[in-house]
C-alpha cells in the first residue's frame, strides 16, 4: 500500500480513502482530503518530518501521520 | 449620540490579522488576556464615521472552529455567546490571497452561524508576483457577502474596509452549506428536539464538547427523543462537512480564482533549499542565534552605561537639592535607584524582542521547527518545543503559554518544565554584571570579546540544560500519546516594519510596567528594612562606633564607612541576611549577596537593583553600581568579594535555580496541578545550590 510516507522527493499523488481515526483533523481542515494532490517536497534531515504540499498548502507532519494516509502515485510523462 | 458596535476579526493563523488590527487600530490598543486564562486578548475602539464608533477584537488564529486547543476555543465561546458582551455584531474573516481555499473553510462556518461575515482578502500586493487574478464581484454573489481586498503591508483597501464594516446590516446572513446536507436524519432530529435553535450552532455545540473536553456535555442532552451520536460517529460527520464545505469552496473558487503555476514557488523553493539544508540549516540556525546574541551584547552596552550614569545623576541632584530627611533619602536611595534598576534592561530586552519577531515575521521560525523536531523529539519534546525555547531568551511565562502550540500532552509537559533552564532576559542583568566584574574585557584573537563569548556559553548552557533534563524527564514521565504534529510552513517575507516595532514597544512596556512594578516594590521595601533596625545598636550607631575606635587614628571618612556598615550590619535587613549566611558562605557569597538571592525569588532581574539599594545606602560617594560591587571585600577570606570563583558560581547558580514566582504561577496554571511548579521550585534550585558549591570549591 503507497502512503504518502512511501513517496520520494518531488514526487506526486492524489489522496485516497482516508479511514483512520487517528488522522487529526486539523489536516483535513488544511486541505488533505481524498481527491486532492500531495507533492513530497523535502525530507527533514534524519528522514522526518516530512515537507508537503497538500492543495497548494505547505506544511510539515510526522512521518507516523504520513504513513495513515493513503495515497495513488501520479506517474510523469 | 454615537453608537458603537462590536467587530471580531478572525481567520487562520499567518494570514496578517494582527498587522490589520495594527492599521485598523494604530497604537491606541489594549493588550490584556481572557478571564482566567491567558491567552492574549488585543482590542482597541475606532471611529468609523462621525456617529459610528467600532469596538474591535484581534480573536487568536483558528482554522476552523472545531477547537483543538485553549487558543481556538475561545473563537468559537466567543461566537456561540450571545451573551457575551464582546459578542460581535460583525465578524471579518482575515484570509490570505494565496491560501484563499484553506481560509474559505473558517469563512463558511462562521457564516452558517448566521452572523453578518466580511471577507476581507488581505496579502493583495502578492498577486501580481504570484499571478493570481480574482473576480471579486463574483466572488461577493457566491458567498453572499462583502468582500474586500487589502493590503497590510501597502496599507491598502482600508477605507472601504471601514465601510462595509460600517454598513454591517446590508449583509446577507444566508448560510453557505445547508447544515441537515452532512446527515439528513440525525440533523433533523436535532432540529426537532431544539426546534428554536439555530441548527449550525447546535451542531458546533456538540461537536465542540467532542473535540474539547466533557466540560460542556450536559448543554446539550439526550432529551425529547434525539438521539446522539458516538463521538467516533461524531468525528466522521465532521470529516464530512469538511468534505462538503471544500466542494463548495472549490466550486466556488473555480468560477472567480486564476493562479499562473509557473509563478509560485520559486523563491520559496530557493531559501529552503539552503535554509533547510541538512548541514547548512543548522549551521544558519546556530549563526543567526550567535549573531543575535553578540548584537545585543555590543548594542546594549552604550544605552546601559548611559541609562546607569543617569540614575546617578538624577540621585545626586535629588541629594543636593531636596531638604534632607527621610523623604529624601526615600527618594535618592530607594526610588530613582530601583527605577534605574527596571529602565536599565530595556535596551535588551527591546533587542531580543527585536530580532524574535523579525524571525517569526519573516516566515523562519518554521522552518527551524521543521528542521529540529527529530532532535527534539529524542530528547522528549517536539520540533514546536524550540519556539517556546528561543522565547524563553526573553521571559518563560510568555514561553510556557507557546508551548500551547505543541498537540501532544507528553511532549507539551516536558517543554513546560524545562523552559525555565534557558536564559531568560531577567538572568540577563545578572550576567551583565558579574560578567563585568571577573571575566576580562579583551578579544579573542583580536576577534571575539571574551566577555560576549562567556555570555553565549551561558545562553548554551542554559539550553543544553534544558534539552538534557528534557530527555530525563521523558525517560521519568509514565503518559501514553500519540505523535502528532502539524505545521504550516508559510511563505517567505520581508518583515513588516511596523508589526516589529509594535511587538518591540508591547513587550518592552508589559515588562516595564508588570516586572518594573515588583522590582520597584522591593527596592523601596528594601531601602526601608536596611534604613532601619530592630535594636537601638542601629539608632546609636555613631556613638557606638565613635567610642569603640581609635579616633586619632582613622580619617573622617573612615569613621564614616564604618558607621554605615555597622548600621547595615545591625538594620532588619543585616540580620536576615546574617541568619542566612551560613547557607551561602560555602559558595563563596557574602550575607548581602544573600538577601539579593531571597529578594530574587520574586523575580531574577532584582539581584543588581538589591544589591544597588544595600551597597548605597548611607554611601555619599558618588559610584555606579558596577564600582560599588567590585570595591566589596569578602569578609571572610579576604580581598575582593567578586573573584573568578565567585562569580562562576554565581553565574551557575542563577543559571541554574527557579527564582521566579511568576513562572510558577503560569506552569500551575497550564498544567492544572502544583506539582509540577513545586518540581521545578525544589529540583533546579536543589541542582543550583549544589552545582554552585561545587564550582567556588574547584576554583576559589
Ligand atoms: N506581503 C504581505 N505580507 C503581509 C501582509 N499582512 C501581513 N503580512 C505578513 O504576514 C505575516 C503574518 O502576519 P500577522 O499579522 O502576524 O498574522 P496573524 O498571525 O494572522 O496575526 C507576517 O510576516 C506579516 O509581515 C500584507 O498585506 N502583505
Ligand atoms: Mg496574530
Amino acid at each position: 500500500m503507497t502512503t504518502i510516507a512511501s513517496l520520494k522527493k518531488g514526487q506526486r499523488a492524489i489522496i485516497g480513502e482516508m479511514n483512520s481515526e487517528e488522522i487529526p483533523l486539523k489536516l483535513l481542515e488544511m486541505g488533505c482530503l481524498p481527491g486532492n494532490e500531495v507533492e513530497l517536497i523535502q525530507v527533514a534531515p534524519f528522514k522526518d518530518p516530512l515537507y508537503l504540499n497538500i492543495n497548494d498548502t505547505f506544511l510539515s507532519i510526522r512521518k507516523d501521520t504520513a504513513r495513515l494516509i493513503n495515497v495513488e502515485l501520479i506517474e510523469d510523462e | 449620540m454615537s453608537k458603537q458596535i462590536n467587530v471580531a476579526l478572525v481567520g487562520n493563523p499567518n494570514t496578517g490579522k494582527t498587522s490589520v488590527f495594527n492599521n485598523l487600530t494604530g497604537l491606541n490598543q489594549k493588550v490584556g488576556n481572557y478571564p482566567g486564562i491567558t491567552v492574549e486578548k488585543k482590542e482597541a475602539v475606532i471611529k468609523l464615521s462621525r456617529n459610528l464608533k467600532a469596538h474591535i477584537l484581534d480573536l487568536p488564529g483558528t482554522y476552523s472552529l472545531n477547537a483543538t486547543s485553549l487558543d481556538e476555543n475561545v473563537v468559537i465561546e466567543l461566537l456561540l455567546n450571545k451573551n457575551d458582551k464582546d459578542y460581535p455584531d460583525v465578524v471579518v474573516v482575515v484570509s490570505d490571497i494565496e491560501n484563499l481555499k484553506r481560509n474559505l473553510l473558517l469563512f463558511t462556518q462562521i457564516k452558517d452561524l448566521g452572523l453578518p461575515t466580511i471577507l476581507a482578502i488581505n496579502m493583495a500586493d502578492r498577486m501580481d508576483r504570484k499571478g493570481i487574478q480574482l473576480d471579486i464581484d463574483l466572488l461577493e454573489k457566491r458567498l453572499n457577502t462583502k468582500v474586500n481586498l487589502i493590503s497590510a503591508r501597502k496599507n491598502e483597501g482600508f477605507d472601504a474596509l471601514k465601510q462595509s464594516i460600517s454598513a454591517y446590516q446590508n449583509i446577507s446572513l444566508e448560510p453557505c452549506l445547508d447544515a441537515s446536507s452532512i446527515d439528513k436524519t440525525y440533523f433533523e432530529s436535532l432540529q426537532k428536539a431544539y426546534p428554536d435553535q439555530d441548527l449550525y450552532k447546535l451542531w458546533l455545540v456538540i461537536t465542540q464538547d467532542v473535540n474539547f473536553g466533557k466540560t460542556n456535555r450536559n448543554r446539550i442532552s439526550s432529551e425529547s427523543g434525539f438521539k446522539p451520536k458516538s463521538d467516533s460517529e461524531i468525528k466522521q460527520l465532521q470529516q464530512k462537512e469538511t468534505i462538503k464545505r471544500y466542494q463548495f469552496i472549490n466550486n466556488t473558487l473555480k468560477e472567480t480564482l486564476t493562479k499562473d503555476l509557473a509563478l509560485a514557488t520559486g523563491l520559496r523553493a530557493k531559501i529552503d533549499r539552503l535554509l533547510i539544508h541538512k548541514v547548512w540549516g543548522y549551521v544558519i540556525f546556530l549563526s543567526i542565534l550567535f549573531l543575535i546574541f553578540q548584537t545585543i551584547y555590543d548594542w546594549s552596552t552604550y544605552p546601559m552605561d548611559l541609562i546607569d550614569e543617569t540614575f546617578l545623576v538624577l540621585s545626586e541632584f535629588v541629594k543636593d537639592n531636596f531638604p534632607a530627611g527621610m523623604l529624601s533619602d526615600l527618594i535618592s536611595e530607594g526610588v530613582i535607584p530601583g527605577i534605574g534598576g527596571i529602565v536599565i534592561f530595556v535596551p535588551q530586552i527591546a533587542f531580543l524582542f527585536l530580532f524574535i519577531s523579525i524571525l517569526e515575521e519573516t516566515g523562519y521560525m518554521s522552518r527551524v521547527v521543521f528542521l529540529m523536531d527529530r532532535v527534539m523529539r529524542k530528547f522528549g519534546m517536539s520540533g514546536k518545543s524550540v519556539v517556546p525555547l528561543v522565547s524563553g531568551t526573553a521571559c518563560a511565562i510568555p514561553a510556557v503559554m507557546a508551548a500551547r502550540n505543541i498537540e501532544s500532552w507528553k511532549e507539551r509537559l516536558v517543554t513546560i518544565l524545562v523552559v525555565p533552564f534557558t536564559t531568560c532576559s531577567a538572568r540577563l542583568p545578572v550576567y551583565l554584571i558579574i560578567i563585568s566584574l571577573v571575566i576580562p574585557n579583551e578579544r579573542w584573537l583580536g576577534l571575539f570579546n571574551y566577555q560576549g563569548i562567556t555570555l553565549m556559553l551561558l545562553y548554551l548552557l542554559g539550553f543544553g540544560t534544558a534539552v538534557a533534563s528534557g530527555w530525563l524527564a521523558s525517560k521519568m514521565l509514565k503518559i501514553d500519546f500519540k505523535s502528532y504534529f502539524v505545521v504550516e510552513m508559510p511563505d517567505y517575507k520581508l518583515p513588516i516594519f511596523k508589526n516589529v516595532v509594535y511587538t518591540v514597544v508591547e513587550k518592552t512596556k508589559s515588562f516595564v510596567f508588570g516586572a518594573g512594578k515588583i522590582i520597584l516594590a522591593i527596592s523601596i521595601i528594601l531601602w526601608v528594612l536596611a534604613s532601619y533596625g530592630p535594636t537601638d545598636k542601629f539608632d546609636n550607631a555613631d556613638d557606638i562606633v565613635k567610642s569603640s575606635t581609635d579616633l586619632s587614628r582613622v580619617t573622617d571618612e573612615e569613621l564614616e564607612t564604618e558607621i554605615s556598615s555597622f548600621k547595615l550590619k545591625h538594620s532588619y535587613i543585616g540580620y536576615a541576611g546574617k541568619a542566612i549566611e551560613p547557607i551561602v558562605t560555602p559558595l563563596g557569597y557574602d550575607w548581602k549577596i544573600g538577601i539579593a538571592i531571597i529578594s530574587s525569588f520574586a523575580a531574577r532581574e532584582v539581584f543588581v537593583g538589591t544589591l544597588a539599594t544595600i551597597y548605597s545606602v548611607g554611601n555619599e560617594d558618588e559610584q555606579t553600581i558596577k564600582s560599588r560591587m567590585s570595591a566589596e571585600t569578602n569578609p571572610i577570606l579576604g580581598g575582593p568579594l567578586f573573584t573568578f570563583a565567585s562569580g562562576i558560581s554565581l553565574l551557575l547558580f542563577y543559571a541554574f535555580a527557579m527564582q521566579c514566582m511568576s513562572t510558577l504561577a503560569i506552569v500551575k496554571k497550564e498544567t492544572g496541578t502544583w506539582k509540577w511548579p513545586l518540581v521545578q521550585l525544589f529540583g533546579m534550585s536543589g541542582f543550583a545550590y549544589v552545582v554552585a558549591l561545587i564550582a567556588f570549591q574547584a576554583l576559589k
